[in-house]
């Protein structure tokens, strides 16, 4: 199953495409809600590697706006809660990942996205 | 018959019915566990810091469900469907997202997504070509393999693989690769005298300059596994995990192994040690 927290750290690997190529669009997703274990220092752990604009861009696209525009100074405990719903209890099992730059498109399969390249576009 | 890397490529290989019957094996199960409690030792992650961790060729999810007891939140990769497809099928029991890729054409993880990596008997997989194209020659795959796997990880990180060589110029072949592309580290062999017992372990560093590579492990393997399948070495009590309520616990202490066993008796396993006041104890120090 994939979710938010890997969506957010996944680039196009296609050949010569290393730019602009994140984070990946989603599209035509189903989504499905699954409850996870409330981990804070997981999470306090975690901040420093979101890009958060693609976080909070990929979370509207799923239906869920309540992430701060702006990634916040202070992690109380009402952040971090939001934050753990939008990485972790989101799962994607349907639709595709779309290459914003080479257009690129990853299907996602049972929860499962297709990474696998063609020969040409192996680098 | 010959080594199954040899037979076919790994995703016709490892089709329904053979996916089913290697998840399925309880020898199978109890060998890949034993070397994934081992690659997490290797790992040497801080234990006072929850992880992220990256499962090379996931297979079935007999090792991600090592990383789910330990507490680890982790991704998985495989390149066959049916071995993914067993994995979601145990969808309750888990919990790592899953990506179907093949290691070989690299990753598109972004730089230091992950505290460490492990892959349990998949690295010999990338020893055979498939087909005439350039990409394809093991070298090739090799090195977009192991830069793009250097680059996903963080710094400091390490990535241990448990791999089945079968020549030395393999092994030579793979550190050198994995030396270009950043890697600093090198091979440990368990118990290098013992036939059924000995493992291979590819232990690769990512910055941690001074780092020593670690020893491996001699002795009596037999032995000791006839005295506990389910075996530990003295160092992992200082390893530690998570429990439902967030509070640290000991990898080996004996609630974790008397879990451990239950989970071998519901699927069948039959020569599961039985509990006695000896279960999770300390053992004699090997070195
Ligand atoms: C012996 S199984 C081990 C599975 C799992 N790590 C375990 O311990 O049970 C080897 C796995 O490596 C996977 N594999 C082989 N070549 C691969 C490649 N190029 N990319 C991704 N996975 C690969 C196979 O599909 C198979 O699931
Ligand atoms: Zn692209």
């Amino acid at each position: 199953m994939v979710r938010l927290i890997t969506h957010n750290l996944l680039a196009c690997h296609a050949k010569n495409c290393n730019t602009n190529n994140f984070p990946l669009q989603l599209k035509d997703v189903q989504v499905e809600q699954r409850e996870a274990e409330f981990n804070p220092d997981f999470l306090r752990g975690f901040m420093p590697r979101i890009e958060w604009k693609a976080l909070v861009e990929a979370a509207k696209q799923v239906g869920d706006t309540s992430l701060p525009l702006e990634q916040p100074e202070m992690l109380d405990d009402e952040f971090l809660k939001q934050l753990h719903h939008v990485l972790l209890e989101i799962h994607i099992d349907e639709g595709a990942l779309v290459c914003p730059n080479c257009g690129h498109v990853y299907p996602i399969m049972n929860g499962i996205p297709n990474m696998l390249l063609a020969e040409n576009e192996i680098g | 018959m010959s080594r199954p890397e040899l037979q076919a490529p790994p995703e016709i290989y490892y089709g329904d019915v053979e996916s089913k019957k290697y998840t399925n094996n309880t020898r199978v199960q109890q060998i890949q566990a034993d070397m994934t409690y081992r690659a997490l030792e290797l790992l040497n992650l801080p234990e006072d810091e929850p992880q992220f961790l990256l499962d090379i060729g996931c297979g079935s999810g007999l090792s991600g469900e090592i990383l789910d007891e330990a507490g680890y939140t982790w991704v998985g990769v495989d390149i066959a469907p049916s071995m993914l497809a067993e994995e979601v099928a145990l969808e309750r029991e888990v919990e790592g997202d899953l990506f179907l890729q093949d290691i070989g054409q690299g990753f598109g993880f972004r730089p230091g997504s992950f505290d460490g990596a492990i892959s349990i008997s998949v690295l010999q997989w990338l020893l055979n070509a498939e087909t005439s194209h350039p990409t394809s020659s093991p070298p090739h795959r090799l090195t977009r393999f192991f830069t793009t796997l250097h680059s996903a990880l963080r710094n400091p990180a390490r990535a241990v693989f448990q791999f089945y060589p079968t020549s030395d110029d393999q092994v030579q072949l793979i550190t050198s690769i994995a030396q270009k592309a950043g890697f600093g580290g090198g091979v440990v062999v368990d118990y290098p005298n013992s036939k059924r017992a000995r493992k291979v372990y590819l232990c690769l560093f990512v910055g941690d300059g001074g780092a020593q590579v670690p020893r491996g492990l001699e002795g009596d393997e037999v032995e000791e596994a006839e005295e506990d399948k389910v075996k530990f070495e003295k160092r992992r009590q200082r390893e530690v995990r998570r429990d439902r309520s967030g509070k640290r616990k000991d990898v080996k202490g004996k609630d974790w192994i008397l879990k451990k066993k239950e989970l071998y008796r519901r699927r069948g396993k039959e020569d599961v040690p039985r509990d006695s006041k000896y279960t999770g104890r300390k053992r004699k120090t090997i070195f």
